[in-house]
């Protein structure tokens, strides 16, 4: 009987270790340097909030795999423009992996527009405006961007990432960074694989952005 | 009350409880043993039950990855630099096979739902990611290099081969179930009384104290955080009792067995009267053209990561270098996943040879271990299919 209960051990540890790998999650293919706008409109409602990421080189080359240029290794606006209209569109599935709640309350956004594609530095920056539906005023409005599933890595830029555009005077901007992920990573274990939480597994490496007006 | 008087779905739902419960214990063994020997690396700070592994290997990848498009960019120049592109590329794919897909649950579980050997289990690992990889230099060859279509059209591309994967897995899983599941439940309407007893009381005992939790277990396959604790004593003390080494040793030893094994069997075969094809007979000779039907469902899927490194190699001029990379990237993988598969199967050897000692509930525990291996490859499939289980989906934007 003794035999058995180790058979049974063994047969669990089968399940176990073939269910395990399963657990371990994705690392990013894609990292994205961020900055971003909050666009207020003169009565202090805030309005929406300005993109500009930047791809990492390995991504862009990727990206740009098969668009036409008229200058090898130049890439005007327009030569981007339908590289630039996919990326949003596609996007649109991620939530635009940007996450926005006005004193609690989810706020939910617009398609986006002036969207358009900058090549510099053997980087793709793309840049984008997503309007609030319905444009709000608010006490505390947290922003995060991130991607739940982590395939795409966001790193808010080290210098000004969170610019507040018209925004009222006495407005203050919190930033909340990841660090570079692994703490937060080695936090995690694996003892919540399959439970479901992995849904929101990037929500780790989340930038955090909170503005308090008075 | 005996085993025998149990209805066969009353012993079949005490089994599975048994066995979730062995889970419950395992698990807490799994991590403590992991968190001790993260491959050599660092140990993870004061949490250690909590394990860093996951996030360890996560930075590793990471690291990696990223220095592979420096690296790549450096051989236009400096030509020695494509061997450091391959050093890095063989441990990233050492690392990265231990992320999600790429096929060490489907293989491992493939291989323990039949009667297949570790050297098998090897050669179907090395397939498998060759199989990869070259699917990878096959999309971004024919699709960037030849046609110059877009990043977009690859993608799609990658998507459907993608889904066709997980639906075959799934229906590669579905055809396991219903093969290991006949045999599990005929072993079960056949296995015979006496000895029973004590194994299942026993069983069941050992198993108490997670056995409370069963109910909740039974729901559903989640794991419980809340007993985090107790799982580790368990752990701990089951760790003791078996090491490693031993566990190999019997792994081997079971081979000498096999034979025995099968003439008790036959045996039983007729004592049933059963006419269906035991799970052995369907090993054997054809197993290899089906080893290879199951690698392929797995190996058809490309790994995006060897994708965005073939685009960006073709991009740099040097798309000979990127798919070096690759092909050396695939041999790290299969590296890994054979590591698993021959745990995976030294692991069955010894639940077979400890099975060889006991005839009757012996062969079903082994049928009920095929059944369940055979289950997670339909799960896993399906799973894959739904999204539920996040693999390294195809992100095409």
């Amino acid at each position: 009987m003794h035999m058995i209960r180790h058979g049974i051990g063994y047969l669990a540890m089968l399940v176990a270790l073939a269910a395990a790998p399963t657990a371990a999650r994705a690392h990013p293919h894609v990292w994205v340097k961020a900055a971003s706008d909050l666009v207020y409109a003169p009565d202090g409602t805030i309005t929406g909030v300005r993109h500009s990421w930047t791809f990492d080189d390995m991504f862009s080359a990727y990206a740009l795999q098969g668009i036409e240029s008229k200058t090898k290794g130049v890439y005007t606006r327009e030569e981007l423009a339908p590289l630039a209209q996919t990326n949003v569109e596609s996007l649109k599935e991620f939530a635009f992996f940007t996450f926005a709640k006005a004193d609690g309350r989810k706020q939910r956004f617009q398609e986006p527009v002036d969207y358009y594609l900058e090549y510099k530095d053997a980087a793709l920056v793309l840049h984008f405006t997503l309007p609030f539906k319905t444009p709000f005023k608010s006490h505390q409005m947290q922003l995060e961007i991130f991607d739940p599933s982590y395939f795409v890595d966001f790193q808010l830029q080290e210098k000004d990432p969170i610019r507040l555009v018209g925004a009222p005077a006495a407005c203050a901007t919190a930033i909340d960074r990841p660090t570079d992920g692994t703490a937060a990573a080695q936090k995690l274990g694996e003892d919540n694989f399959l439970d479901g939480s992995n849904v929101n597994f990037g929500a780790m490496f989340a930038n955090k952005i909170t503005v308090t007006c008075p | 009350m005996t085993w025998k008087h149990l209805p066969a779905a009353a012993r079949f739902v005490c089994f599975c409880l048994a066995a979730l419960a062995a889970v419950q214990l395992l698990d807490g063994l799994g991590h403590a043993a992991l968190a001790q020997n993260p491959f050599g690396g660092p140990r993870p700070a004061p949490e250690a039950q909590s394990g860093g592994i996951i996030g360890w290997l996560l930075a590793k990848q990471s690291e990696f990855y990223r220095s592979m498009s420096a690296t790549i960019r450096a051989a236009k120049n400096d030509g020695s630099a494509v061997w450091t592109l391959l050093g890095i590329a063989f441990a990233y794919g050492i690392f990265h096979a231990a992320g999600p897909g790429h096929g060490k649950a489907v293989i491992s579980s493939y291989l323990v739902a039949n009667e297949e050997t570790a050297r098998r289990g090897i050669v179907l690992s090395f397939v498998s990611a060759l199989a990869q990889s070259l699917v990878a230099v096959l999309i971004v060859g024919i699709g960037a290099w030849l046609l110059n279509v877009t990043a977009k059209t690859m993608c799609g591309a990658e998507r459907i081969i993608e889904i066709a994967s997980y639906g075959l897995i799934a229906a590669f899983g579905a055809r396991l179930v219903w093969v290991k599941g006949r045999g599990f439940f005929r072993a079960l309407r056949r296995a015979p009384v006496p000895q029973l007893t004590p194994a299942l009381s026993a069983a069941t005992a050992g198993a108490a104290p997670a056995l409370h939790d069963a109910p909740l277990h039974a729901r559903s396959l989640h794991h419980d955080h809340g007993h985090g604790g107790e799982h580790d004593h368990h752990g701990h003390d089951h760790h003791h009792g078996h090491d490693h080494h031993h566990h190999h040793e019997h792994g081997h030893a079971h081979h000498h067995h096999e034979h025995e094994h099968h003439h008790g069997d036959d045996h039983c075969e007729h004592c049933g009267h059963s006419h269906g094809p035991e799970p052995q007979e369907l090993a054997g000779p054809g197993g290899w053209k089906r080893g290879l039907g199951a690698v392929l469902t797995v190996g058809i899927r490309p790994c995006s990561g060897a994708i965005l490194v073939l685009v960006f190699a073709l991009a740099q001029g040097l798309f000979w270098a990127g798919v070096a990379a690759t092909f050396v990237m695939g041999l790290g993988t299969a590296i890994t996943v054979a590591t698993i598969a021959i745990i995976a199967v030294s692991a069955k050897g010894l639940a077979r040879h400890l099975a060889a000692g006991r005839p009757g509930d012996g062969a079903l525990i082994l049928r009920g271990l095929e059944f369940v291996a055979a289950g997670l490859v339909l799960l896993l499939g399906i799973g894959l299919l739904l999204g539920y289980i996040s693999a390294e989906r195809v992100t095409c934007f």
